[in-house]
């Protein structure tokens, strides 16, 4: 079975294996929950997670997609060699979109693949990991821009190991990186190129995305959880 | 999944995972580079006391398409030419620091007496008339390519030596395990003493059941365990048992023909029918490559049950 998507995220983004027991952490229903609702959990001691930012509601999200793509086409000096390559869960689905608001207003249709990265990571064996998805890419990438794309920027060995997996592909003439969340948090020197919204986070919080296409919600959102205790910190 | 010994040992959990997962090692191995790092620094012995041309070809292909380092074991080569006992030669084998034994047996159970004497993970390859459980995995992902993953009600039929058979043994418990309906197709003396166990039904009439069948699976006759002397001759057999091309147009147009190889033309499948339109015969060992990906990756790098 594949796992589900909240489990991908969750585990993409967290890597030392100590952080083990966070995948215990209570999921929410999926979207549709009323701000007061959340905010009653607010009110709880300790126990799961709590909802803390929303990120993006689904406008903000629209906004944003537009404005990466813009900022695709402007850094590329045209969308003509650029591949849109979007990592699973999340990314090939984000990716359909930045191609259709490229095309939309620079009139090209930029090709979309697909990557999974998983039998390239540098953590095979520490914790269960699954393939979420097949690697297709319609073209040959050699000499071409590749965009990867993915939801949440964090430690950047999704990246590192995405970046292996590319080179099995061809040899584009660069790679650029755009994600919807920097969460910050590196671990290798990695950064990306176009970004939705910067989000410093602590390890113990938790972006989750939630989109049309591959989540069961009614509408995108983007939200910060993290445990209660957290709260009377500096949140 | 530490290890693999039985398709007792897998769940339909597991069964899907493996399907899964071999669709995408499907795709690596049809790549210009069909490698992935996957399985780096582990290391895999392949132990076949008994001969085998594309199992033992299979999980080396598999191993090396994911990275890992393959060690492989002939007897005819070995000690155990020297006198030397299964113990001890994989515990020399062990000794040496490797992560998993796919191993091969005369003897029924000697993959599970194995995983008692050391830690590395064990897959069973074939032992004795017990188990092949990597080829049950292989016949039902080559089935699902063609009839998509829900089994239940697909009539399949096994047909011939079933009784020397592992392959028949692991595929109609699976398949039945997944809700297939199985028919067990020979001659009395070829049939095992109880098929209930299988979960599968037995009939001694091949002409009457295989209008029915959506798939289509044939068994070699092997002569090397006692098969020869259940029946007169091979003639008779051939008349009663095999797939000839008279019988194949008899068939339904959309079956599917199975055989786990190595095939004897021309006693239990006609060459015309084994290489004829129906004939997924290839499939089933380009996918065993995949399929074999598939589980040494649920065995030593996924790092634990997926939930």
């Amino acid at each position: 079975m594949a796992e589900s998507p909240q489990e991908k995220n969750r585990a993409n983004a967290h890597i030392a294996p100590s952080e083990d027991s966070s995948f215990n952490d209570q999921t929410p229903d999926s979207g549709g929950f009323s701000m007061p609702a959340a905010l009653e959990t607010l009110q709880g001691v300790s126990g799961p997670d709590v909802l803390r930012t929303r990120v993006f509601s689904a406008d903000d999200l629209r906004r944003a997609h537009t404005r990466i793509a813009h900022e695709i086409v402007e850094r590329n000096k045209g969308a003509g060699d650029v591949v849109l390559v979007g990592m699973h869960s999340r990314g090939p689905a984000i990716a359909e979109r930045l191609a259709s608001a490229i095309k939309s207003f620079e009139g090209v249709e930029v090709p979309v693949g697909t990557l999974d990265a998983t039998f390239y990571r540098d953590d095979i064996g520490m914790r269960p990991v699954h393939p979420a998805g097949p690697t297709q890419v319609p073209v040959d990438i050699t000499g071409r821009v590749v965009v990867l794309v993915d939801d949440v920027l964090f430690t950047g060995r999704t990246i590192r190991a995405a970046l292996d997996a590319l080179t099995e592909l061809g040899r584009p003439r660069c790679v650029q990186l755009a994600v919807l969340v920097d969460r910050g948090g590196r671990e290798l020197p990695i950064r990306a190129d176009y970004v939705g919204r910067n989000l410093p986070t602590r390890l113990a919080e938790d972006v989750r995305v939630r989109l049309l296409e591959t989540d069961d919600v009614d509408e995108d959102t983007i939200e910060l959880w993290g445990p209660a205790e957290l709260l009377g910190d500096d949140a | 999944m530490k290890h693999l010994l039985s398709v007792d040992d897998l769940s339909r959990g597991d069964v899907e995972d493996v399907l899964d997962l071999a669709t995408s090692f499907l795709a690596v191995t049809k790549r210009d580079i069909p490698k992935v790092p996957a399985l780096r620094g582990k290391t895999i012995v392949s132990l076949f006391f008994e001969d085998s041309t594309r199992t033992r070809l299979s999980f080396e292909t598999a191993a090396k398409r994911m990275s890992a380092d393959v060690m492989t074991f002939s007897v005819a080569t070995s000690s155990v030419k020297k006198g030397e006992g299964l113990r001890d030669t994989v515990g020399t084998i062990s000794a040496m620091g490797i992560d998993a034994v796919v191993i091969r047996h005369s003897s029924a159970g000697a993959p599970q007496r194995v995983t008692e004497w050391i830690d590395a993970s064990i897959i069973n390859a074939g032992d004795g008339r017990h188990e092949h459980p990597t080829q049950a995995l292989l016949d039902i992902f080559t089935i699902t390519q063609h009839r998509g993953r829900d089994l239940s009600g697909l009539k399949v039929g096994i047909i011939g030596d079933v009784r020397n058979s592992r392959v028949a043994r692991s595929d109609a418990k699976l398949l039945t395990a997944l809700g297939a309906h199985v028919t067990l197709i020979a001659p009395p003396t070829l049939l095992p003493e109880s098929v209930e166990s299988w979960g599968a039904t037995s009939s001694l009439d091949l002409d009457s059941v295989l209008p029915e069948l959506d798939v289509v699976m044939t068994l070699r006759v092997q002569h090397e365990r006692d098969a020869q002397s259940r029946f007169p001759s091979l003639r008779e057999f051939t008349k009663r048992y095999g797939l000839t091309l008279e019988r194949a147009a008899r068939m339904r147009p959309d079956a599917l023909v199975m055989h786990p190889g190595p095939m004897n033309r021309g006693v239990e499948i006609a060459g015309a029918v084994a290489d004829g339109p129906s004939s997924v015969i290839d499939e089933q060992v380009t996918n065993g490559v995949a399929v074999r990906m598939a589980v040494l990756w649920k065995i030593l790098g996924s790092g634990g049950d997926v939930v």
